[in-house]
């Protein structure tokens, strides 16, 4: 069961990269844990910290890549990402989604998604926000302009506004269907065995078609 | 009658409901499970008091952060020495026993790195829909099967439902036509469409790969081809049925029965698209474009041929292009420019779900063979994919052909691709690689990998650096 995603009204941080891939937001030595949570604080490990760093370190006394923007003071309270396309491409590790929002971030806004990380938000309750280059841009040079920029999302409306005096607000596409699961905080598996009947009748037949798919793995 | 794609086939027959609001069940035939991405889902099972919907369906095994040391792994899991690594080997087989599901564990003889073991036991099968919290799925899509990387609550939900619930891909189909001259490779294929369509040219797609380079490949080639599918930004790569896949796939362990095994072939030999059938995309190539591929960045499309030299950044029309380039080039520690086969390389690594086949060696042996690798190279390891694939490695005399040379003969696993194990680069190392991403710090942290085919990396491993395998086989003649 995950937290219903409404609106939020969050301060952006800057990624100003393309092709950021799930290695890159949580590397691969701090999947070998067996929980959900705990991962914020190695989110983009390798960008973030000057060191390599393993599982079950104290992050606080970690030397600091203050080149990276996160560790930029005044995005220290961001919960909205900024970034570029083709953005969670590579491995399905859905710890990546579990980082960005054990790190705090509720809202990515990018040019574009790669499929799984998408599908992983959803399932996280993580909202991936999808606008136009210009768009992007546009968000972009408000940033980096060094102006404090928060943004009001709406999911139900669809939209994107800047607030402090910015004037740009922008309108999102979204599939109904992920829609209606953020906005519900939706428990998938009880919605799918609402279906159960259903799915035992389909699986009979397919069992009969293809009898082969059936029984071999014991 | 309505024209339709493999894909569109393969999705038909396994659709339970397309729901009003756009989303799809789809029945799962076969779910393939590992240590790193399922301990979560077991963990959410558990807390709400589901059991497995099939038991049957579900196939397990240790492959992703296991050593690949022979000492180590004599040891069994408590001889891994990494505590977090052996805990979450010792949770995928605690999982497996509680809820009954079949697993092969670290030193069985079935193990091996998912997408290897699954075809070569029959556990994926033409027609069936495969999942596996991996993005590599996609590989299995090489027999004519749905297969593609779930995240871990999708896990969870196959798990419990049999059922995923998803959205119909579009179809996107890349054709490469003619013949692939002498020390081309299947991954010089792929590389080479991941470097003409970009690592999100196939988002949002099922890619189909069709063309007589295809009907000509192996079903070991087709593998690595679907395998690096998402690399290219497709969850599902697909190649249609032929007499190749049946024989491949009729005698397999979990394969269908004496009393099956006809229909069987009857209904595989539907999975094909049909002539007129519509692609929402196409791409087409054609083999005499393509040479020996090396990448010289950090992602999959930074690859170009090995006779060239690495591109300069500020030749791209998109300032988002020029600046990660560019970025990609100082994290190598390269500049444009300069010749690919002056790139020294320090680690080669022979192995992976892409490449870690018994043709994959067999090539990588048939170029190293006799020949010693550099003393300027630090570690060269093969890493078979399986135990299966090792085992027929050491009747064929390969492992000795490796060791003669110098290179590591090691046990199955995923090893340097991802390095969850200890084997890894040091920063700043240069590494000849056949695995499938040259992310930052994917081989180790600081590492730079440069993806190539088996055969090019023995060709690095003798010469210490990238090097054009043609001019040993021309020599060799």
């Amino acid at each position: 069961m995950i937290e219903p995603f409404i609106t939020h009204l969050g301060l952006v941080a800057p990624l100003d990269r393309i092709n950021v891939d799930t290695d890159m937001i949580i590397p691969k030595q701090f999947l070998k844990s067996i929980k959900r949570t705990g991962f914020g604080k190695n989110l983009f490990d390798e960008l973030r910290y000057l060191d390599e760093g393993y599982p079950g370190q104290d992050c606080k006394s970690r030397p600091l890549n203050m080149e990276f923007s996160l560790n930029n003071p005044r995005y220290k309270d961001a919960s909205v990402l900024l970034t570029r396309k083709n953005f969670g491409c590579g491995s399905s590790r859905e710890h990546a989604a579990w980082a960005l929002r054990d790190y705090g971030f509720k809202v990515i806004v990018a040019p574009s998604f790669a499929d799984i990380f998408y599908n992983n938000c959803i399932k996280n309750g993580l909202l991936p926000v999808t606008l136009l280059d210009s768009e992007i841009d546009s968000l972009f040079e408000q940033v980096l302009k060094g102006k404090e920029l928060a943004l009001d999302i709406d999911l139900p409306n669809q939209t994107v506004k800047a607030l402090n005096g910015i004037d740009l607000k922008f309108s999102f596409c979204i599939d109904s269907f992920y829609k209606h699961c953020l906005i519900n905080g939706l428990d998938e598996i009880a919605l799918t065995l609402q279906d159960s009947e259903l799915i035992k009748e389909f699986e009979s037949a397919h069992a009969f078609k293809f009898p082969w798919t059936f029984g071999a793995i014991k | 009658m309505i024209n339709k794609t493999l894909y569109d086939k393969l999705w038909d027959n396994h659709l339970i409901k397309s729901r009003e609001d756009g989303s799809s069940l789809i029945y799962i035939d076969r779910h393939i499970l590992h240590e790193v991405t399922s301990p979560q889902a077991f963990e959410g099972l558990k807390l709400a008091g589901r059991k497995p919907w099939r038991i049957d369906t579900n196939i397990a095994t240790t492959d992703h952060n296991i050593s690949t040391d022979i000492s180590e792994r004599q040891g069994g899991i408590n001889g891994i020495p990494d505590e977090t690594s052996r805990i979450q080997v010792k949770t995928l087989n605690d999982n497996c026993n509680f809820f009954g599901i079949k697993e092969f564990e670290m030193n069985d003889p079935g193990q091996g790195i998912v997408h290897v073991m699954g075809p070569e036991l029959g556990a994926t099968l033409p027609g069936m829909t495969v999942v596996c919290g991996d993005s590599h799925t996609a590989t299995h899509g090489a027999i004519g099967c749905l297969a593609h990387g779930i995240g871990t609550s999708e896990v969870e939900h196959v798990l419990a439902t049999q059922c995923l619930v998803t959205k119909k891909m579009k179809n996107m189909r890349i054709t490469v036509n003619g013949d692939l001259s002498e020390g081309l490779t299947p991954k010089d294929v792929i590389l080479s469409i991941i470097g003409h369509i970009g690592t999100a040219g196939g988002n949002g797609h099922a890619i189909e790969f069709a063309g007589t380079v295809f009907e000509n490949m192996s079903i070991e080639g087709r593998m690595t081809v679907c395998n690096m599918a998402i690399e290219a930004g497709a969850r599902v790569g697909l190649v249609a049925v032929d007499e190749k896949t049946i024989s491949y796939c009729k005698n397999r362990l979990f394969g269908p029965n004496e009393y099956q095994i006809d229909n069987a072939i009857r209904y595989w030999r539907t999975l094909h698209s049909d002539k007129e059938a519509l692609f929402d995309k196409e791409v087409e190539l054609t083999a005499d474009s393509i040479s020996p591929q090396v990448t010289w960045g950090t992602s999959p499309e930074m690859v170009c041929s090995v006779t060239e030299s690495i591109p300069d950044p500020m030749t791209y029309e998109s300032l988002d292009r020029q600046k990660s380039y560019s970025a990609a080039l100082e994290y190598m520690n390269l500049k444009p420019g300069i010749p690919m086969t002056e790139i020294r390389i320090d680690k080669v690594f022979i192995g992976s779900c892409t490449n870690s086949r018994i043709e994959d060696l067999r090539e990588a042996a048939k170029v190293i063979e006799g020949k010693k690798i550099s003393a300027t190279i630090k570690q060269a390891i093969v890493v078979p994919g399986s135990q299966m694939v090792k085992a027929q490695a050491e009747k064929e005399g390969l492992d000795r052909i490796f060791k003669n040379s110098g290179l590591e003969w090691r046990e199955p696993g995923c090893s340097m691709c991802l390095a969850m194990n200890s084997d890894k680069l040091k920063p700043g190392e240069h590494c000849a690689s056949t695995s499938n991403r040259n992310f930052e710090g994917r081989q180790g942290s600081g590492g730079r990998t440069h993806l190539m085919s088996p055969a090019m990396a023995a060709a690095a491993a003798i010469s210490g650096k990238i090097t054009d395998v043609r001019d040993f086989l021309i020599n060799d003649i």
